[in-house]
């Protein structure tokens, strides 16, 4: 197996070297490539210093589309594994083994790094943790699996899912748990995996200012498309 | 004179807004301002104006259809319409360019990276 790490990163010059240290401490060989989705500061240039492949977006075009340009890069690299992780910090890197390895043995298409299991992790505040237990809740009542952390964005996947997600069925603008019913509707399989997730320090996260409400109302509109789409189940009879 | 008919001043209100709307449409193609795959929605849109307020039976045959008051109502209910057609017309065209957009500058940015990175392949 050939894995890849990717790291998506918009405005992460403060962290991101610390970050790529910690992947390269594991000392596992692994290939990484950040994906800086149009920074403005020293981003890309503090990842090529540390000798990483670096895949520039010419401006800013949000986190999923960041994400999506690594699944292309890497099937057309020759990779059949990609690990995720964002580019400030919030992940541990020490878990990429344990994500690594769920997909190297088969046991899912998609090893989901869950915060709330395994026990060592932080909480997120009240109103995140809401919106985290509806969505939960819906792609439960929707897929019949419970997933303990739809909000995780460090993740691992096989190479079927990065075929299925470089094409316009990935949700660009917001990827999340609406992923996670397309995914279960579409037949693929999903594991959690224990992770740590750290609070970063100051966090302009994802999710402030009005975003949240456009948050519920895409995910809500996206997770209800799913089961009326076609192409979904397309790739279930294939 | 059935009383529900546009009086004359109505008539040529509309009809000059309507003939005002066609002309700068196709005014703005001559000059490729505005391209052709995007103005025909407009052109139909001053053209149907344009024959519903001319062609006065078939006005107060919608309205009775419809049940409006009277034409005028109609007139502006189909402007509405129009209206609105356009408007989504637009969305439709914003979300495939956005999704073009999205592809070119992931197109762009890969190529850019193999390229500064001749030592692969």
């Amino acid at each position: 197996m050939r894995p890849l790490v990717v790291i998506p990163a918009f405005n992460e010059a403060l962290t991101i070297g610390s970050v790529l240290e910690r992947v390269a401490a594991l000392d596992l060989g692994l290939a990484v490539a950040v994906i800086d989705d149009g920074s403005s500061d020293a981003t890309a240039v503090i990842a090529r210093r540390a000798g990483t492949r670096v895949v520039r977006l010419p401006f800013n075009m949000g986190y999923g589309v960041a994400l999506q340009t690594a699944y292309k890069f890497a099937l057309r690299e020759g990779y059949d594994c990609v690990v995720q992780l964002d580019g400030d910090g919030q992940h541990e890197p020490g878990d990429i083994p344990a994500l690594l390895e769920v997909i190297e043995r088969g046991e899912a298409d998609l090893a989901l790094g869950s915060r709330f299991i395994g026990g060592n992790t932080y909480w997120p505040g009240a109103a995140r943790r809401l919106g985290m237990h509806f969505f939960g809740f819906l792609a439960f009542a929707l897929t019949g699996v419970r997933f303990s952390d739809v909000t995780s964005g460090f993740q691992a996947l096989n190479r079927d899912l990065l075929e299925f997600f470089a094409t316009e069925r990935y949700p660009a603008d917001y990827p999340d748990a609406d992923v996670l019913v397309m995914l279960k509707r579409a037949g693929f399989r999903i594991k959690e995996v224990p992770v740590r997730m750290y609070r970063k320090p100051g966090a302009r996260s994802l999710h402030s200012g009005l975003r949240p409400i456009y948050y519920v109302f895409k995910m809500l509109l996206s997770i209800s498309m799913t089961p009326l789409r076609r192409e979904v189940i397309e790739r279930r009879e294939t | 004179m059935d009383p529900l008919l546009m009086t004359p001043h109505q008539q040529v209100f509309a009809v000059l807004i309507s003939l005002i709307v066609f002309l700068l449409i196709i005014e703005l193609v001559r000059r490729r301002r505005v391209r052709e795959e995007y103005s025909w929605l407009w052109l139909l849109t001053g053209a149907v104006m344009i024959l519903l307020v001319v062609w006065q039976q078939l006005l107060l045959l919608i309205t009775r259809v419809i049940g409006a008051v009277s034409p005028v109502t109609t007139l502006l209910l189909c402007s509405l319409l129009f209206l609105l057609a356009i408007a989504i017309h637009y969305s439709v065209i914003i979300s495939r360019l956005t999704t073009q957009l999205k592809n070119l500058t992931q197109e762009f940015a890969l190529l850019e990276s193999r390229l500064s990175h001749p030592e692969r392949r």
